[in-house]
């Protein structure tokens, strides 16, 4: 198939997986931010390929599995009355919350639908005005557009009945923490191309800079993992911290001006709370004051609700690359896709279900 | 605790997971097997229930029967490429072939609701005949029960049929052993994504049409071709190719390898299949059917299938292998290895 069987050519393959083999002469850290980065590279066996200097560790980079508990119960309460349609993308609704799912709460008569765009949601609403909407806005900023424009557009529809859960979160302050720690171990990152479709990756630099750290701008196709793989050993064998762009048919140093315009217009950068490593500060996104009205946490009066993450599972670890999912106690065994203690068992996303799901025991 | 079990008197299903029924109970993959392993068969413990085929083969008076039954919940009713109807009549026959019966009756049961349009029901019948004639198969009973307006999607039909089962075929999961060639009649995927292109919000412009069909005719050209040297077959429906393939592994306790590259899958598919974040191996096939056969019949009946209109794509996808018995394992196209595992609960969409 034109644009994607280009990306997945298994001569090519071999190629970049000799160049890599040819320049790592050291063993090397390197994570890939993205939770559809971990995806490719567990699906096409890429880390089965690669010299055995290599280690590729799987960052934080899946909205799923990094929204907070206490937020989904939140979604849980708000999705149980029965004046409200709720609506979400397909992977939230299986995360599992201190109790229960979404899908379990449909299961009991709650108004629970999968949307795939939030501008659906805004349909809904106009189309009952009799129910209330409430779209769980998570993702980092490659949603955020798409979610500013729903909350923009019900705006100018003059929309009563429809609101947003929001759990926006953003990378670079999450790669800061991860490289701040004294943990850390990652050496080098791969940053996800598509967050970088939007917000372009002038972000990076100064983590370049203060770190010291080589970052690639890397795409999502196994070729595309090779190259920003490669990029990166060539630069970290070379002694060299700088930002580099592989994923350059789709990001541009300012990325999507426009988009990044509306985001501004519609949320502010605020603290969030990461499931599994805690509060990082100026993480996310949060609605500004001017758009409250759309915010189901206030709308729905659930701000009260709090939660304890389960003690078992070490998710926060391995989105700072500090684990790998099977060495987990729990995994595969209390903790399963059909059951999953944590959220990354449960999107195809996260790092957990991916080694899951592909054999990796 | 346990001696209460004993009696049946605690439900088999962990009910701290699941007190409720959920969608992925219906959905083909684990969680069906679960209610399948856990509360059915010890329910209704029985041999023919135990072998798990399509349908249950029976010995009457020196003949082989097959009896399969099969319910049909689909919505919207009507779809590029078939309707409830003609997929209700293909659903029964079609597992009665691949117990390689050739169908002789079936019985049709329908739950209509309040307020379906008459026209509706009679386009549904007459996709009911033309499918069962089409099939060589007589509707030769049936049932209709109405529900209040707003307690079905307007219409609800099972099938169940009977079948003979011709002497020198012996078909059964078990029986795929070591050595085989694992065979598919053509592209996979197609029915799964034509009805979520016409689903409620998610409507998305394609030419794609369901390719529900009967797999009777195929299935005896396969049959005539290699005979016994025929050990598997199975239509990958709900749960797609992986999660038929992972129950024949687990029922013969064999591996199976599959060659990503060699699988038939369109590209109107395949782009459909990548917006959504869908894997194809596990989205709902009709008119498909995997052949399981000895390697040295595997030409033979390739060069059948392909000579039929409904295997023109077939091709050889995969083998039968000794190492890891209950597994899937698939050769990605660029060269990587995974294992292709069951479904596990419903299919979601990805957040990006």
């Amino acid at each position: 198939m034109k644009f994607i069987d280009e990306y997945r050519s298994e001569a090519d393959t071999r190629k970049f997986v000799q160049a890599i083999q040819k320049t790592v002469t050291r063993p090397w850290t390197l994570m890939e931010i993205c939770g559809g980065q971990t995806h490719t590279i567990i699906k096409f066996g890429i880390d089965r390929l690669l010299p055995e200097e290599i280690t590729l560790v799987h960052g934080p980079g899946c909205p799923v599995c990094v929204t907070p508990l206490e937020l989904i119960d939140k979604a849980l309460a708000i999705a149980r009355r029965p004046e409200v349609i709720f609506t979400s993308f397909g992977d939230m609704l299986r995360v599992p919350g201190s109790e229960t799912d979404l899908l379990s709460v449909k299961a009991q008569g709650g108004d629970v639908r999968m949307v795939y765009s939030p501008l659906d949601a805004v349909k809904l609403a106009q189309k009952h005005p009799d129910r209330e909407v409430v779209f769980f806005a998570v993702g980092f900023e490659t949603t955020a557009p798409a979610n500013a424009m729903a909350v923009w557009q019900a705006r100018q529809m003059g929309l009563k009945n429809f609101s947003i859960l929001c759990s926006h979160v953003l990378v670079p302050p999450a790669m800061e923490a991860i490289l701040g720690s004294p943990h850390n171990l990652v050496q080098g990152f791969l940053a996800a191309g598509h967050v970088c479709a939007v917000m372009g990756y002038w972000e990076y630099e100064p983590i370049v800079e203060k770190y010291r750290v080589p970052i690639v701008v890397t795409g999502f196709e196994p070729l595309d993992l090779l190259q920003g793989i490669y990029m990166t050993v060539k630069a970290l064998e070379e002694g060299r911290a700088e930002l580099e762009n592989q994923y350059v048919r789709a990001v541009t140093r300012e990325g999507n001006v426009p988009a990044q315009k509306l985001v501004k217009q519609v949320f502010q950068v605020c603290d969030r709370q990461w499931r599994g490593i805690g509060l990082i500060p100026n993480s996310g996104y949060c609605l500004r004051p001017e758009f409250a009205e759309f915010d189901a946490a206030q709308r729905f009066e659930v701000t009260g609700i709090t939660a304890e993450e389960s003690p078992v599972c070490i998710a926060g670890e391995i989105m700072q690359g500090l684990k790998k999912p099977h060495q987990c106690p729990v995994f595969g065994t209390e903790c399963t896709p059909e059951h999953p203690v944590g959220a990354p068992m449960v999107s195809a996303e996260g790092a957990c279900a991916a080694y899951y799901q592909y054999g990796r025991k | 605790m346990n001696e209460l079990n004993l009696f049946g008197a605690q439900c088999p299903i962990p009910i701290n997971e699941y007190p409720h029924v959920l969608m992925a109970h219906g959905g083909g993959g684990r969680l069906t097997q679960m209610l399948i392993d856990r509360m059915f068969v010890p329910a209704f413990d029985n041999p023919a229930l135990e072998a798990l085929h399509d349908g249950a083969v029976l010995e009457v008076g020196g003949a082989r029967l097959a009896f399969s039954t099969d319910s049909f919940v689909i919505s919207p009713i009507f779809f590029p490429g078939g309707d409830i109807g003609s997929l209700a009549v293909h659903g029964t026959v079609n597992d009665l072939a691949m117990c390689g019966a050739r169908p002789i009756a079936l019985s049709a049961g329908l739950v209509l609701e309040e307020g379906l349009p008459m026209d509706d029901l009679w386009r549904v019948v007459k996709s009911m005949q033309a499918a069962a004639a089409n099939a060589g198969v007589s509707i030769v009973t049936g049932d209709t029960k109405v529900v209040n307006r707003g307690k079905g999607d307007g219409v609800y039909i099972n099938t169940s049929g009977i079948g003979l089962i011709p002497d020198g075929v012996r078909v059964s999961p078990k029986l795929a052993r070591p050595g085989d060639v694992v065979l598919i009649n053509g592209a996979i995927a197609v029915h799964g994504i034509a009805i979520m292109s016409v689903r409620e919000g998610l409507e998305f412009e394609t030419t794609l049409e369901s390719d529900t069909a009967s797999l009777v005719d195929l299935t005896a050209r396969v049959l005539e071709t290699a005979g016994e040297q025929v050990h598997t077959l199975r239509d990958p429906t709900r749960g797609g190719l992986a999660s038929a393939l992972n129950e024949i592994a687990a029922q013969a306790q064999v591996g199976i390898r599959l060659v990503e590259a060699n699988i038939p899958i369109w590209d109107a598919v395949r782009g459909a299949c990548e917006i959504l974040g869908l894997d194809p191996l596990y989205v709902a096939n009709e008119g498909k059917m995997l052949v399981i056969v000895a390697r040295e019949a595997a030409d033979a009946v390739l060069a059948a299938m392909k000579d039929h209109p409904l295997g023109r794509e077939a091709a050889i996808i995969g083998e039968v292998v000794e190492e890891h018995p209950g597994r899937v394992f698939l050769r990605s196209r660029i060269g990587g290895s995974r294992v292709v595992d069951m479904m596990s609960g419903e299919q979601l969409p990805r957040i990006c």
